[in-house]
């Protein structure tokens, strides 16, 4: 009895270990990985990339390790990043998964910057395991790269000198949402937004704007994050006659959210922030998606964008890029991040090298116009985000797929 | 609020709450049998919803790896997923109950907690972490009552809760099984020595919670989506509903918490702040342990009702 006892709990545990252990898919195969150097190369540079490639923002990370494992194929491919020593050198990237933990994402940080000697740090996809990884690479004196959105990354910025960022804040989202109502002459509108950092931190953005502007937000709710009824507040809303209503979430409560509001039988044109930018949404939500508005960095309606648009040949190069080592993938924006922060890194090891110093000035001072996916990057002394509303573009859901709204049509309704 | 958003606010409460009340329902009737709290009572509604989403839908599986399609009927569909999930439940009876040797229901309990991790990295790993959703059961325009509107889906909630409720009290108060399985919850060892096979009644019980579950799961899902990670949530909140008012012990003070809690959450998100929406329920769950540690019903009262 005793025996069968033991066995069965070994069981148990066995099964809680395999679950908890299970990598869900394994990386599309790199050819060329930490491939021996070649004959007259110089030492392999070291990037660490920190994401999260399982946990609940595994749809963030899984496309960023992807897109940093493509552009490692594709530099050493073409033979390596040439050094400022004038010799090849392979990139040498190295992954760890936070497993969406920002425990986990500190734990990755110190490895890579303390044990694999990285010149600088890619990490992580969401806001609060970037804001845990800041610790480490400050003390260390190391460049960091988050691909998260929170603002608070990046600021202040008097301590957050070795931390940069690619992914657009959510200021400037909210600002293109204000051209869209002033050029709809609304002046009264309802927000609900996702009670955590992200929803804090764009519903502040709001708040503070359309004051500024003039714009009375009638009622300012909050839901918490996996919360599936939004009936009370919606009721709640529904009462205050809004002319639009701002909604600040991602697709696992703002499509539930947006279905809701259409069975309540509410019209106001809905807005939502850049957290629904991906298919996830409009699969969800299906009809109920029609009409959404949204503002979104170009990589979604690439193909639509006018020719004179400085991105575009890069966004249609990396959509294909991607496709390609994905086996028809389509990328999402949060690949894009990715891809920002690697080839800002690439670019600032080709210019100064292996140098944590001297990446951290390059990076302040030398990213200048870099035309990237989320935007074209002008980083400063007092710009660690280097990106602006003109990254931005507003994008609304027709017949299942992204239209872009260009702002000379905002009032075209 | 005018009387039309009080109406909506209502509408959304029972709709919700009949969820609670089942969920509610499967903890009280496994808790009477065997004594255990089944801490992975959300994660049967999860797997109910989760699966009959499979077998009716294209959905893609192990991230992508390979996309099924079977497009069965919605209704057998809904059906196989709950005999599916009834299976489940006997298979974590084994687990709880005749595997481990022991009669400590502490121990019993800790193991369901290892079963609910486990189910819901088995779905993390089946599904990922993306929601899914369920057509509604029958499509076709909201019914308007002033300003206030009832979704059809709302209907089909509220409906099949209150069939069900009816349908296990049937059960239990008039067939022979269902009043062994009352003898069981009195005294165990009583019915044993009426010759009832008390073994079996568990089993009974883990089966039939686990498909009262399912179906709480499967009916809520076209409204509030379903995702690996939202059994946790319902189940919370049914063991809440459980033990404010039965008690963990009796049947209709599940259904009446169920229903209580929540029309108090959604009131409670409209009226004072939509922030504290889920503080409500664990306020409610705290007030009454202090005031009464069965429930606001004794235990007495059950046992009245059994007949005892």
């Amino acid at each position: 009895m005793k025996k069968r006892f033991l066995a069965m709990t070994l069981l148990v545990i066995a099964v809680l270990v395999l679950t908890a252990c299970a990598t869900p898919t394994a990386a599309p195969q790199s050819t060329s990985p930490t491939a021996a150097p070649q004959a007259a190369a110089g030492e392999p540079y070291k990037v660490g990339l920190v994401t999260s490639i399982t946990g609940p923002a595994s749809s963030l990370g899984i496309p960023e390790r992807d897109t940093a494992l493509m552009i490692q194929d594709q530099v050493n491919k073409a033979g390596g990043i040439k050094g400022p020593d004038g010799a090849m050198h392979q990139m040498e990237l190295i992954v760890e998964d936070d497993a969406s933990d920002a425990s986990k994402a500190t734990l990755a940080a110190k490895k890579l910057v303390e044990q694999d000697n990285v010149a600088v740090l890619i990490g992580s996809s969401g806001s609060p395991a970037s804001l845990a990884m800041i610790e480490t690479a400050t003390k260390n004196s190391t460049p960091m790269i988050s691909m998260a959105s929170a603002s608070q990354i990046v600021n202040p910025i008097a301590e957050r000198n070795w931390i940069f960022k690619t992914p657009q804040a959510n200021q400037p989202v909210t600002a293109v949402q204000l051209d869209w109502l002033k050029a709809n002459n609304i002046t009264k509108v309802a927000s609900i937004g996702v009670n955590n950092a992200f929803g804090k931190d764009s519903r502040d953005a709001m708040n503070a704007q359309f004051k500024e502007a003039g714009i009375e937000v009638l009622a300012d709710e909050v839901f918490q994050p996996g919360d599936k009824d939004f009936t009370a507040q919606l009721t709640k809303i529904k009462g205050l006659n809004p002319e639009a209503v701002i909604i600040h979430a991602t697709p696992g409560e703002g499509a539930p959210l947006t279905v809701q509001y259409h069975t309540l039988g509410m019209t106001a044109p809905l807005l939502h922030n850049h957290g629904i930018g991906n298919k996830d949404f409009i699969n969800l939500a299906k009809d109920a998606a029609e009409g959404v508005m949204f503002p979104i960095g170009k990589l979604l309606v690439a193909n639509s964008l006018p020719d004179s648009d400085p991105q575009k040949a890069v966004l249609l190069k990396y959509i294909a890029d991607y496709g390609a080592f994905t086996n028809g993938k389509a990328p999402s924006s949060f690949g894009g991040h990715g891809w920002d922060a690697v080839q800002i890194a690439v670019a600032g090891l080709q210019a100064v090298g292996p140098d944590r110093a001297k990446l951290r000035d390059y990076f302040e001072n030398q990213v200048k116009n870099f035309v990237g996916i989320s935007g074209v990057f002008n980083w400063s002394p007092t710009d660690h985000v280097g990106i602006g509303k003109e990254s931005l573009v507003l994008v609304r859901i027709k017949d299942g797929g992204w239209e872009f709204v260009a702002p000379d049509k905002y009032a075209a309704q | 609020m005018s009387p039309d958003q009080l109406f909506q606010l209502l509408i959304a409460g029972l709709t919700i709450g009949s969820i609670y009340a089942l969920i509610a329902l499967g903890f009280v009737v496994i808790h009477n049998v065997t004594g255990v709290i089944n801490l992975a009572q959300g994660e049967f509604a999860m797997l109910g919803a989760l699966i009959a989403i499979t077998l009716t839908s294209e959905t893609p599986l192990f991230h992508r790896a390979f996309t099924v399609n079977w497009n069965l009927p919605l209704f057998i569909g809904i059906v196989l997923a709950t005999l599916l999930v009834m299976g489940v439940g006997a298979l974590v009876y084994w687990i709880v109950v005749r595997a481990p040797r022991t009669d400590s229901v502490i121990i019993q309990i800790i193991i369901t907690i290892g079963i609910a991790i486990t189910l819901r990295g088995i779905a993390l790993i089946t599904w990922g972490t993306d929601p899914f959703r369920l057509p509604e059961f029958s499509a076709g325009p909201p019914i308007q009552i002033g300003s206030a509107v009832l979704t059809r889906q709302d209907l089909w909630v509220i409906g099949s809760a209150f069939a069900l409720m009816a349908l296990l009290y049937l059960f239990f108060q008039h067939t022979f099984i269902g009043t062994s399985l009352r003898a069981c919850a009195v005294n165990r060892t009583a019915a044993r020595l009426m010759g009832i096979n008390v073994s079996y009644m568990m089993l009974l019980a883990f089966v039939l919670s686990a498909g009262i579950g399912a179906l709480a799961g499967i009916v809520i899902a076209p409204k509030t989506f379903m995702g690996y990670d939202t059994g946790t949530y319902l189940g919370l909140k049914g063991f809440v509903a459980a033990i404010v008012i039965g008690g963990l012990s009796d049947e209709r003070g599940a259904i009446v918490g169920g229903l209580l809690l929540g029309v108090l959450e959604i009131f409670a998100a409209a009226l004072i702040s939509s922030g504290y929406k889920d503080a409500i329920a664990f306020l409610v769950l705290i007030a009454v342990l202090f005031v009464q540690t069965t429930g606001i019903l004794r235990r007495g009262a059950k046992r009245e009702a059994a007949g005892v």
